[in-house]
């Protein structure tokens, strides 16, 4: 104890994939949690390049970067691997996570936009969902297989997070009609205990992220 | 599965099939290189890579593996009888990881900028983030190195595969913008890490003449304002 620090914000899906690898490896750490208006000096010192969280500090030395950080856990802590064995799965489980990544600003285009511009951006989610969905998940219960492994963290900001953000930009992409598997795999993950007790209260975040989307669709 | 059955799919004048092709000779791993043709996806490559439809594309018996530095890793794990490209240590491994991703995510893009640039303040905003970047990456230098000639130390590594790379098209955004990036004075250590990196005996042959990397991209820039 002592010895693990994460910088983190309770906002953050990056730095839930983060608590969540620790705490399904049962590594005591200690959080400390960021103002990212007002950023603790400590932080800008571990990530110059970024200035973001989250940030991992094991024996005073940082890591930064959600997903080096996440290898990060299952190379220093090999109990309860959230990685295949096999080079080849490794590179599939590795594929779909940077795929999750590279999609990224594709979901954030759809949070900052209205009207036309936000329908013509669902229509390409819709898709990136579809591909999750058919080839990424096709018929496991988990990205992992039969248990969570590093994907089904990368992709942990889907339930939860895109669910609130829905309610708040008005869209119902991640439907149980049309994404059948993608949706009950979102309703699984969340009920794992390590999932279930870590993720923010929905009503704040719900307020959190509204007045972010005011905020990004005033400018 | 035949250890020799590899294939990769990509053409010789992209920085990312480029990776491969040195994480390969490193490995001292044989493999085809079929002529894939500029600017069109053969059927293999749409078939291999449905998801993204891009080169490299590396097939190891009848498996493809996609995305660059996830097909280097890979071969680093496969093929561990060679020297490592990853180091062994966890940190270390992070710092290489954390390098390769900022290489990808924020220098590359700030260095097409550069190249893309048609005014001089687009060029100097361009040039500036590069600086900016390149700056960053000289203290990495610094901290992976230990001392030694390579961010992997001794030999050839991770980052030095992932930026290293890229050093043809460095050269010729330097040459296209009329500009020096790699400079002396500010990033002393990348300087003569470059010269090292290229007289590598895995990266001899494998990225191409500065001189053709400037051609092909007005031959591109020309295409794109005609169409």
């Amino acid at each position: 104890m002592g010895e693990v620090k994460l910088h983190g914000f309770w906002a953050s899906p990056f730095s839930h994939r983060v608590i969540w690898a620790l705490k399904l490896k049962g590594v005591e750490y200690e959080y400390m949690e960021e103002d990212l208006s007002n950023k603790s000096q400590l932080l800008l010192q571990y990530n110059p390049a970024h200035k973001k969280i989250p940030v991992l500090v094991h024996r005073n030395k940082p890591v930064a970067e959600s997903l080096v950080i996440l290898e990060y856990i299952e190379e220093t802590w090999p109990e309860n691997p959230l990685l295949p064995l096999d080079a080849c799965d490794r590179a599939m489980a590795r594929f779909w996570i940077n795929f999750g990544e590279q999609k990224g600003p594709v979901f954030f285009n759809l949070f900052r936009t209205t009207g036309e511009a936000q329908e013509k951006t669902g229509e390409e989610v819709a898709q990136i969902l579809k591909t999750i969905e058919e080839k990424a998940l096709g018929d496991n219960n988990f990205f992992g297989g039969n248990t969570l492994g590093l994907v089904d963290l990368s992709f942990g900001w889907l339930p939860h997070w895109f669910e609130v953000t829905e309610q708040v930009q008005g869209t119902k992409l991640l439907d149980p009609t049309t994404l059948p598997r993608l949706h009950a795999w979102a309703q699984n993950f969340k009920q794992v205990p390590v999932i279930r007790d870590n993720l923010p209260d929905p009503q704040k975040l719900s307020a959190h992220l509204k007045r972010l989307r005011g905020n990004l669709l005033k400018n | 599965m035949a250890a020799t059955d590899v294939k990769l799919l990509g053409v010789g004048p992209s920085p990312y099939v480029n990776r491969v092709q040195i994480a390969l000779n490193l490995k001292s791993v044989n493999y085809e290189f079929p002529e894939q043709t500029m600017g069109s996806k053969s059927e293999l490559v749409l078939k291999s890579n449905p998801v993204h439809k891009k080169i490299p594309v590396l097939i190891h018996g009848d498996k493809p593996i996609c995305e660059s530095l996830i097909i280097v890793q890979y071969i680093d794990e496969f093929w561990t009888s060679g020297p490592s490209i990853l180091p062994s240590d966890p940190y270390d491994r992070a710092l290489h990881r954390f390098w390769a991703a900022y290489i990808d995510d924020k220098l590359s893009p700030v260095m097409r900028e550069l190249r893309m640039a048609e005014t001089e303040e687009a060029k100097q905003v361009a040039l500036d983030r590069s600086s900016e970047g390149l700056a960053l990456l000289e203290e990495a230098f610094t901290e992976c190195s230990k001392g030694k000639s390579f961010f992997g130390g001794d030999n050839i590594g991770y980052v030095d595969i992932a930026f290293g790379s890229s050093l043809g098209w460095v050269r010729a955004s330097e040459k296209l913008a009329g500009v020096t990036l790699l400079d002396q004075a500010k990033t002393p250590g990348l300087v003569s890490w470059a010269h090292n990196f290229s007289s590598h005996q895995a990266v001899k042959g494998v990225i191409p003449e500065t001189d053709k990397l400037v051609e092909l991209f007005k031959m591109f820039q020309a295409k794109a304002k005609a169409n």
